[in-house]
């Protein structure tokens, strides 16, 4: 009896996605240098279940890449092997293989079998287990005709006193490292025992392995500063290993085993920067399960038995009612309405993710934009367990790559700017998350340049944006990033720079009901903050009433509401009026006015005012009486009619009547363009 | 609830009738007859008040909630720029489906009153004359006459994607 093991693709595909994942933050741990045996585990059982469940499902060829990837990953957890830059370059690349294939999958697409074929063949190359097919045979002819660029072994034996001169061979070798995939072997052999050890002396000396069609001059020039120091013999590869081998020189197993590693090394070189775009461009499927915590399902199942129970007593009540148990009847009504409430925030919480999700594709992206760019780059996460609802996250997850690349390709100098200016050379990127109200923060700090004003501002001036004689505050010169059409960059690159980013960026924010913000430091480098609601769904909205009309202010960007005294409400002029709150001006925003009512009272003496705060500033929103508060279900107006100024959405009140949700950012900036209007008037 | 019933009735008859692209639900309009395709008529509902709409043109009356969705209604007697009538128990909302550019929309209009369901052949429509500015002949299909009376049949979509209803806006 057969079953269909096609029901189980998905869940199989998920698995592996994450796995990739899990496999793709470890192979970076490794690449700071931290080999510990526990990392290198984890990436073992990764590969170890995608290649298991890809032979099981008849994913053949996924099977069959994992299964070398798997190889060379247990060499290295045997200690067979050592880790070198080179091996987890080839694992990295091998994980976007693995995925690009799930993906092609998923998606009943192509990927780029060459791009797999050849990454393959550079694990069996590292392996020195390549089997005679075809394709290695070609790359080992290619090889011969090239009749050159091999790669070098460098013999580097530094002297005792290298270190007290000030040198360091670990920088040394990261140099080479530059120049192609090095492979290195420490001697210990001059190692004395630790009592005799001298602190400051090198007893090391290293063999390298550089696979590279660079010039022996390229390699030497690296050595430039300690050639005294050390002794240092430079010979090209290829000889080295034929006269190194026992066997003889032409025996093809002896050739296929180093040359086509050299061959892929260097062909891989130049694919590896466009290799990344086609793949990625794939849509992922937005619908998709969301895995929920054990504990997350138990507190629901807690809630519904407790809702039952409530529900049957109260149900009893009903049936056996006297007068006098009215009192518990209230009493049952109100646990209901607690265990609803209760119930609700538990779904809700099904709904969010920790924000890691959204912020681990970035340890991979600075680490090859980093090295693309020329960049010494730290980066730094924080806050990455801060949950945040799943569809803002997929919807978050775009805009904040802008933003790092921006950061990164703008923001943070090269070690030698940076080294004049007297900041360190690697600079550092910050993510941080965090909740503050009803909101979630992202921060993404940098200590690069930062924006350049006087830059910003002729820009904006050459596209029209403001005019020569406009005087501007450092917000409003910042705020011009975010038009459209807009950029500083002096070279285009394929990073950013193109001037379609910032207002997308924004645009997609807003959409979320955010915000964004932008504080920079000239020379000293750039905070970009991201507001976000912590979930589109549900908020919690205090009802107020202007004339026949309710409306909804959303709690959280309600500071206070007052009842306003006369002497402190000012008139600027004819128009803008203004209230003195403590030691602030703020201005009054009549409702009515705006949405063109009729109103109980025309006048603000005596009236109630809301203050609320959004997009940076505050304003006092005049309304007739404030009315309850209650959680409202967000619906879209523009399903079946369209946006309105001043307004975010709608909801259904508990009478089934539809109430409009105030857009707080929204009425600031109206209310900030009618103060502008007067302002000119006056002017 | 009389309304309802009949729309019942038509929905009932989907499935019978193969003529169905000819099928249209006429309504009253200042004495006039009207007709839109009976396919796009989703439910008949009597006037009820409406949540008004901040800025929107005094022909879009407001938004009603229908089982969980926001839907706008237009009064279609001041769409066409005729003399407004008092909301009577007799005034009904008939709720369409409105195609746009890229997406289908559910929008609410007010008529005087619901008529009757007739068969209108393709070939009996005719080309509408110019009717000056108050209507656009965009917006009208066609006339015909049925039972020694005039139809004019709506063309819902350019009507209801026009002016303020445009998505593009």
């Amino acid at each position: 009896m057969g079953i269909d093991l096609s029901q189980f693709h998905e869940t199989f595909l998920e698995e592996s996605f994450e796995g990739l994942d899990v496999m793709e933050s470890s192979l970076l741990n490794l690449d700071a240098g931290d080999s510990d045996s526990e990392t290198v585990n984890t990436i073992f059982r990764s590969a170890h279940s995608i290649k298991g469940g890809s032979a099981t499902f008849g994913f053949d060829n996924v099977a069959t890449f994992t299964h070398v990837l798997e190889t060379l990953l247990d060499e290295v957890r045997s200690g067979d092997r050592d880790v070198t830059q080179g091996i987890v370059n080839a694992l990295l690349e091998s994980v976007d293989c693995v995925r690009s294939m799930l993906e092609a999958q998923r998606d009943s697409g192509d990927y780029d079998e060459a791009q797999v074929k050849s990454v393959q063949n550079r694990l069996e190359a590292i392996l020195g287990n390549a089997e005679s097919n075809n394709e290695v045979t070609e790359a080992v002819v290619v090889v011969e005709e090239k009749n050159s660029s091999n790669g070098w072994l460098i013999d580097f034996k530094p002297h005792l006193n290298m270190i007290q001169t000030g040198n360091d061979p670990v920088r040394i070798i990261r140099e080479l490292e530059s120049l192609g995939v090095i492979g290195v072997k420490a001697n210990l052999e001059k190692l004395p025992d630790l009592d005799v050890m001298n602190a400051e002396d090198c007893y090391l000396s290293w063999e390298i392995e550089l696979y590279s069609d660079v010039g022996e001059s390229a390699i030497r020039e690296i050595f430039e500063w300690v050639e005294d120091e050390c002794d240092l013999v430079i010979k090209p590869l290829q000889t080295e290993v034929a006269t190194g081998e026992e066997k003889p020189v032409d025996t093809p197993a002896v050739k296929i085993e180093i040359k086509p590693e050299v061959d892929v090394l260097n062909k891989t070189d130049e694919p590896v920067a466009n290799k990344a775009t086609p793949t990625r461009t794939k849509a992922t499927g937005e619908g998709g399960s969301i895995r929920v915590g054990i504990d997350k399902v138990d507190e629901l199942i807690n809630l519904v038995g407790e809702l039952v129970i409530t529900q049957s007593m109260l149900g009893e009540m009903g049936q056996n009612f006297e007068p006098s148990n009215i009192e518990k009847m209230m009493d049952g009504l109100s646990q209901l309405e607690r265990h609803t409430r209760e119930l609700q925030e538990s779904v809700m919480r099904i709904r969010m993710l920790p924000i890691s999700f959204a912020f681990n594709r970035f340890p991979r992206l600075v680490h090859d934009l980093s090295s693309k760019l020329g960049k010494k780059i730290e980066l730094k996460l924080s806050g990455e367990s801060t949950e945040l609802d799943k569809t803002v996250m997929e919807k978050i997850g775009d805009p904040l790559v802008h933003l790092v690349r921006n950061s990164l390709d703008h923001g943070l100098e090269t070690p030698d700017i940076r080294k004049a200016a007297g900041k360190p050379e690697t600079g550092v990127l910050h993510l941080n998350a965090y909740h503050k109200g009803g909101n979630i923060i992202i921060e993404i700090t940098d200590d690069g340049a930062g924006l350049d004003k006087e830059k910003i501002r002729a820009k904006a001036i050459s596209n029209g944006l403001i005019s020569e004689s406009e005087v501007l505050t450092d917000e409003k010169i910042y705020d011009l990033i975010f038009q459209p059409g807009f950029s500083t960059a002096e070279a285009v690159s394929d990073l950013s720079g193109r001037g379609v980013g910032m207002d997308v960026v924004r645009r997609n924010i807003r959409e979320l009901g955010g915000a964004v913000d932008i504080v920079s430091a000239e020379g000293k480098g750039s905070t970009i903050t991201i507001r976000l609601p912590l979930t589109l769904a549900i908020m919690d909205g205090q009802l107020v009433r202007v004339g026949k009309e309710t409306y909804i202010i959303p709690i959280v960007s309600i500071i206070e509401s007052l009842q306003a005294k006369k002497e402190n409400i000012n008139k600027i002029i004819d128009h803008a009026e203004v209230y003195k709150l403590r030691d602030e001006y703020i201005n009054i925003v009549r409702l009515y006015e705006t949405f063109d009512l009729v109103p109980d009272s025309t006048s603000v003496n005596n009236g109630l005012l809301v203050m609320v705060e959004g997009e940076g500033s505050k304003i006092g929103l005049f309304v007739d009486e404030l009315l309850g508060q209650q959680q409202v279900v967000i619906k879209s107006l523009e399903t079946n009619y369209r946006r309105i100024e001043g307004v975010s959405g709608a909801t259904i009140l508990g009478d089934g009547t539809v109430a409009m949700i105030l857009d707080v950012p929204g009425l600031v900036v109206i209310s900030r363009a009618k103060t502008n209007v007067n302002e000119d008037k006056v002017a | 609830m009389t309304t309802t019933a009949q729309s019942v009735d038509v929905q009932a008859n989907y499935s019978e009738n193969t003529d169905l692209e000819n099928q249209y639900l006429t309504f009253i309009l200042s004495n006039e007859e009207y007709g839109v395709d009976i396919l796009r008529v989703q439910e008949i509902r009597g006037w009820e008040s409406v949540t008004t709409v901040p800025n929107a043109p005094d022909y879009i009356k407001g938004v009603i909630n229908i089982r969980g969705t926001i839907v706008p209604i237009v009064d279609l007697r001041m769409r066409f720029g005729m003399e407004q009538l008092e909301y009577g128990p007799i005034t009904v909302v008939i709720v369409l489906k409105v195609i746009g550019e890229n997406r289908e929309r559910v929008m609410g209009i007010v008529v005087d009153t619901v008529s009757d369901t007739y068969d209108v052949p393709e070939d009996s429509i005719k080309p509408a004359p110019d009717f000056g500015e108050k209507i656009e002949v965009n917006f009208v299909k066609g006339l015909a006459t049925i039972n020694e009376k005039m139809l004019i049949l709506l063309d819902i979509d350019q009507l209801l994607n026009s002016g303020e209803l445009n998505i593009l806006d």
